[in-house]
């Protein structure tokens, strides 16, 4: 079955917050919270999009977006990443690992719903 | 006017008396002028004429009566060196001002490299050959005496009952006394007697007065120099055209050429005394002047007292006897005043200049080596030692004049006694002269040459002397020692038909000079020897004022001396055949150049310094002597550069240790800024997270205006515990930032523990029923007295226990507190039965935001600062929060020292 996006996350108020901003703009919406568990339910569940944050337990969310570039069949997965640390240090790694989108904690929920859309559009057509 | 002799020695007497008042005033007023009357070049040279004694004045009478015209030898000498020669007086005196040379002995001694073996021994012979010149004076000084008295109507006064050893024991021992008066009142660095010097000149006035005055006494009563002559030719007497041999003339004027340079009075008043070198200018046609003026009328007297005086009369006393006979007592007076001075003056100058060599170099030397270590500070006390040896020395040449006189007071002639001292004392003169002129000759040669000379003398010429006096003597003339013919000391080696005189000066000069060049040709040279020799030979070379920069005076020889011995010799040598190359000359031949001198002088520095090369260089090239301050003063300066270089080092190797711990500190601090920088990351995490969750739920809120009731309560609930999180987040950031900066933001005053752990375990207890968790409270103390502040230390507890409740994932949650007294300090363990922290995070357990995997995954994720913030506290009350290793599940232990009032409670 596969999902709209899937939320890799931590902290379980923020879970909620995404979840019923996500759910509220029309798309199916399931969660990870250990970086460890990403890539497999990233196989099995196919989402469309990954929204991805970096501060996780057991696997960073750098070291999984690797993992995902480097395998082919997860390698075109639109990722979007969240991070609380804010620096740009962290933006740049991230563009240079491959991530389609970032954004910053606290953020704005309207942002991340527009850009979720951009995503999800962008790999609709492709 | 009646003449006696008391009224004789009471002029005498009188006018030694005069001479103090001359050296006393002279020496006032060159204290006080430089330069003036004294040190004008006629005083210089009346002071040489001390040459002319009482054997002048008495005895060239005496022997121009008996041998003729011999007598002008002894002036033809010293008139031959003055104007002949007058370029090794110049020499001598230029290289004595330059050397601070202060006798004969320093002179050679100097020259051949310092040889204190060579001063000691030209002393010793100085003072053994002098002798007989002493006594030569004692005995005209006694004859004139007694001449006078022989001839008073009143007989011999107070001399009655003195014999003439008598008399001539008194004359020494007054003339010692006159002598320590006059020349040991104190030392002098340059060993100069302005006063006396005055005096002598003084008394060559008067001597000369009165030769010239008694000569035309003589001159008038004969009716003329014609008369005298003639005269003298009738009664048959024809000294003044009596034949001497070739080989006397020849070495008396040889013998009084050597004595005028060796002589150690001689030496003193052209050498040591001399106070400018132009003085030699005027001395070298004023002295012989002199000796002509003091020689002109010897022979008229001679010949008139030949014939006017009986037969039989003592011919060295016509000066004094013509007078007398002719009832001429002023004159006389007058006369025997003359001959007075002549004595004196020798032998003042003759026991100082000896004294001087005596104590500089026999007594001084002694001292320094008996006191070597002691440090002789006490200037005082060397200067009256010196003074003392002098005054000994002085009573010693005395009595050694004396004895001479005492054994061979048979013979009655002056002047024989006199050639006997010049022969001796001209044996220094090939050492001198070689000294002077000759490069290679060496100390050990010069010293077995002066000693071989010496014993040729000693057995040729002093010990013939004694066969009047001594069987044994005449024996050994007639037949030699034990027979052996070949060792006659008149006929050594079989040498028959010569003169005495010439025979000895003849074997003792031979052997002498054959030996020095024999000897110097076969040894070598010390290093200092070649040294002195350069700068006895440069003497003229060297400009005055002429020290830098440094010319190009010195032979390559000497560059090569010093170079070896500061670079080594290959080193040197590489240097040298560098320059010869360059300048295509051969070794021996090379002309230093001022650049290769200079060349030179930096590589000397390299090795000693710059200062020390060029004080080195320097007195190798202009010539100055390096003398022992100066040597002192470069080892000093090396040692200071030694001093130095090590103390660069020790800096260096401070500035190297400072740098490390620099480098250290910088990568500390560096560490600390990446510390700070992760802190702040972190920070900024913990912070950002709730305030994320706050943002998006109350955009939700804002937005989604129709939500169910709950869900917006929901919300609003999550919106409230998010900023409690974040209040207490900023709270413990804080509190931890102020802990680690080392401030304590509370007081410790004594408290009981376990009243604090009693309130924490209140406090955790609704939190623990919350997780169905057992708090069990195992061992406890009952009571602690700690110095702690009771809300920290409970704050801590509750941390702990906390924890302890909160990630335990057990079936059964156990905690188990226990306290108790262990030594001196309060222990609080707190136990749970959970998985306990895995061996991979336990090191990270006390890290701020630091996380367990346990910690995240449950509901109360705190911000990780909890447990440094204990520790930090527990570390302000002198105690230490630990994780206890080895227990199952976790165990945290506090330890707490107990105040002093526990300890009290405890033992009373």
């Amino acid at each position: 079955m596969a999902i709209d996006i899937l939320i890799a996350e931590d902290e379980p108020s923020i879970i909620e917050a995404l979840d019923f901003v996500l759910k509220r703009a029309g798309w199916s919406v399931n969660t990870v919270t250990e970086g460890d568990e990403i890539l497999d339910a990233v196989r099995r569940q196919s989402p469309r999009v990954l929204l991805l944050d970096v501060m996780l337990p057991k696997r960073s969310g750098f070291e999984v977006l690797k993992q995902i570039r480097a395998d082919k069949v997860t390698a075109s997965l639109p990722v979007l990443v969240l991070t609380a640390k804010g620096q740009q240090q962290d933006r740049r790694i991230a563009e240079e690992l491959g991530a389609d989108a970032f954004i910053t904690k606290p953020y704005s929920n309207a942002d991340v719903v527009s850009t979720v859309r951009t995503l999800l559009n962008g790999s609709t057509k492709t | 006017m009646t003449l006696t002799a008391d009224l004789v020695i009471a002029t005498a007497v009188a006018y030694v008396g005069l001479l103090f008042l001359i050296a006393y005033v002279g020496d006032r007023h060159t204290r006080n002028r430089t330069g003036g009357f004294l040190r004008s070049p006629f005083v210089y040279t009346l002071s040489i004429s001390v040459y002319c004694t009482s054997w002048t004045f008495y005895g060239a009478v005496g022997s121009a009566a008996r041998t003729g015209l011999e007598f002008a030898t002894i002036y033809l000498g010293p008139t031959l060196v003055f104007v002949g020669w007058w370029f090794i007086l110049r020499r001598l005196v230029r290289i004595s001002h330059d050397q601070r040379i202060t006798s004969i002995a320093d002179l050679v001694s100097s020259r051949f490299g310092k040889s204190s073996r060579l001063a000691v021994l030209i002393t010793i012979l100085a003072v053994i050959v002098i002798s007989p010149y002493i006594a030569l004076q004692l005995k005209a000084v006694t004859s004139s005496i007694e001449a006078i008295a022989g001839a008073s109507e009143f007989g011999r006064g107070s001399l009655e009952g003195w014999d003439d050893t008598g008399l001539a024991f008194g004359v020494a021992a007054c003339m010692a006394m006159f002598t320590i008066l006059f020349g040991t009142r104190n030392v002098d660095a340059k060993e100069q007697h302005h006063g006396v010097v005055a005096a002598i000149a003084f008394e060559a006035v008067v001597k000369l007065a009165a030769l010239v005055t008694v000569g035309v006494f003589v001159v008038y009563i004969s009716g003329g120099a014609d008369a005298i002559f003639a005269n003298a030719a009738a009664a048959g007497i024809e000294v003044h055209s009596t034949y001497t041999a070739a080989d006397r003339w020849i070495s008396s004027t040889l013998l009084a050429a050597g004595a005028i340079i060796c002589l150690p009075r001689q030496f003193q008043v052209t050498v040591v005394e001399n106070s400018d070198e132009n003085h030699l200018r005027t001395a070298c046609w004023l002295f012989p002047t002199y000796m002509v003026a003091m020689s002109l009328f010897i022979l008229p007297i001679a010949l008139y007292g030949l014939t006017a005086m009986p037969t039989g009369s003592n011919p060295d006393m016509f000066t004094l006897t013509l007078p007398l006979a002719a009832g001429n007592d002023g004159l006389a007076l007058f006369a025997f005043i003359g001959g007075f001075s002549s004595a004196t003056s020798m032998i003042i100058l003759e026991s100082i200049a000896l004294s001087i060599m005596v104590s500089n170099h026999i007594v001084v030397p002694i001292m320094l080596r008996m006191t070597a270590g002691d440090g002789i500070g006490d200037g005082l006390g060397v200067r009256r030692l010196i003074l003392n040896a002098r005054r000994f020395s002085i009573i010693l040449i005395l009595f050694l004049g004396f004895s001479y006189f005492y054994l061979t007071r048979g013979s009655d002639a002056l002047a024989p006694i006199g050639l006997i001292s010049f022969t001796g004392v001209v044996q220094f003169l090939p050492a001198v002269l070689a000294g002077l002129f000759w490069r290679d000759a060496t100390a050990k040669a010069a010293t077995v040459a002066i000693f071989v000379g010496f014993l040729v003398w000693l057995w040729s010429s002093f010990m013939p002397s004694f066969s009047s006096s001594s069987a044994t003597v005449a024996a050994i003339m007639a037949d030699g020692p034990f027979g052996i013919g070949w060792l006659r000391p008149q006929s050594l080696f079989g040498l028959e038909g010569l003169d005495p005189l010439a025979h000895a000066a003849f074997w003792s000069l031979f052997l002498n000079t054959t030996i020095l060049i024999v000897g110097s040709l076969i040894t070598n040279q010390s290093a200092l020897e070649h040294v002195q020799a350069a700068l006895f030979l440069n003497v003229f070379r060297k400009q005055a004022g002429e020290a830098n920069p440094i010319r190009s005076t010195a032979t390559a020889d000497d560059l090569f001396l010093v170079a070896r011995r500061v670079l080594g010799h290959q080193r040197a040598v590489n240097l040298f055949s560098e320059e010869a190359k360059q300048t295509r000359m051969p070794w021996t031949n090379l002309e230093p150049s001022t650049a290769f001198i200079r060349q030179l002088e930096r590589e000397l520095a390299g090795s000693i310094g710059a200062a020390s090369a060029h004080v080195m260089l320097s007195k190798v090239v202009s010539g100055d002597t390096v003398s022992l301050e100066e040597v002192m003063q470069m080892a000093d300066e090396t040692q200071q550069a030694i001093e130095y270089s090590q103390e660069l080092e020790r800096t260096s190797a401070e500035l190297r240790a400072t740098a490390e711990k620099l480098e250290v500190a910088n990568r500390e601090l560096r560490r600390v800024d990446m510390q700070k920088d992760e802190f702040l990351s972190q920070v900024s995490h913990e912070v950002r997270t709730p305030m994320t969750a706050i943002r998006a739920f109350t955009e939700i809120l804002m937005s989604h205006r129709n939500l169910a009731t709950d869900a917006r309560e929901r919300f609003v609930g999550t919106i409230h515990k998010e900023s409690l999180r974040l209040t207490s987040l900023l709270d413990e950031i804080l509190d931890l930032s102020t802990l680690e900066r080392g401030e304590r933001v509370w007081e410790n005053y004594a408290i009981d523990a376990e009243e604090s752990l009693d309130q924490a375990l209140g406090v955790c207890d609704a939190l623990a029923r919350q997780n169905n968790t057992t708090v069990k409270s195992g061992t406890r103390v009952g009571k602690a007295i700690i110095l702690a502040d009771p809300y920290r230390l409970s704050q801590v507890m509750i941390n702990l226990v906390s924890n302890a409740i909160k990630y335990n994932e057990a079936p059964h949650p156990e905690v188990e507190i226990h306290s108790r007294i262990r030594g001196r300090n309060y222990v609080v363990e707190v136990q749970d039965n959970g998985l306990g922290i895995p061996e991979e995070e336990k090191p990270h357990i006390f890290d701020k935001f630091y996380r367990g995997r346990s910690g995240d995954a449950t509901p109360y994720a705190g911000a990780g600062l909890g447990l440094p913030i204990s520790r930090e506290i527990i570390l302000r009350m002198n105690g230490k929060l630990e994780l206890v290793s080895g227990a199952e599940g976790a165990c945290f232990r506090i330890t707490l020292p107990l105040s002093d009032e526990q300890e009290v409670s405890q033992s009373g």
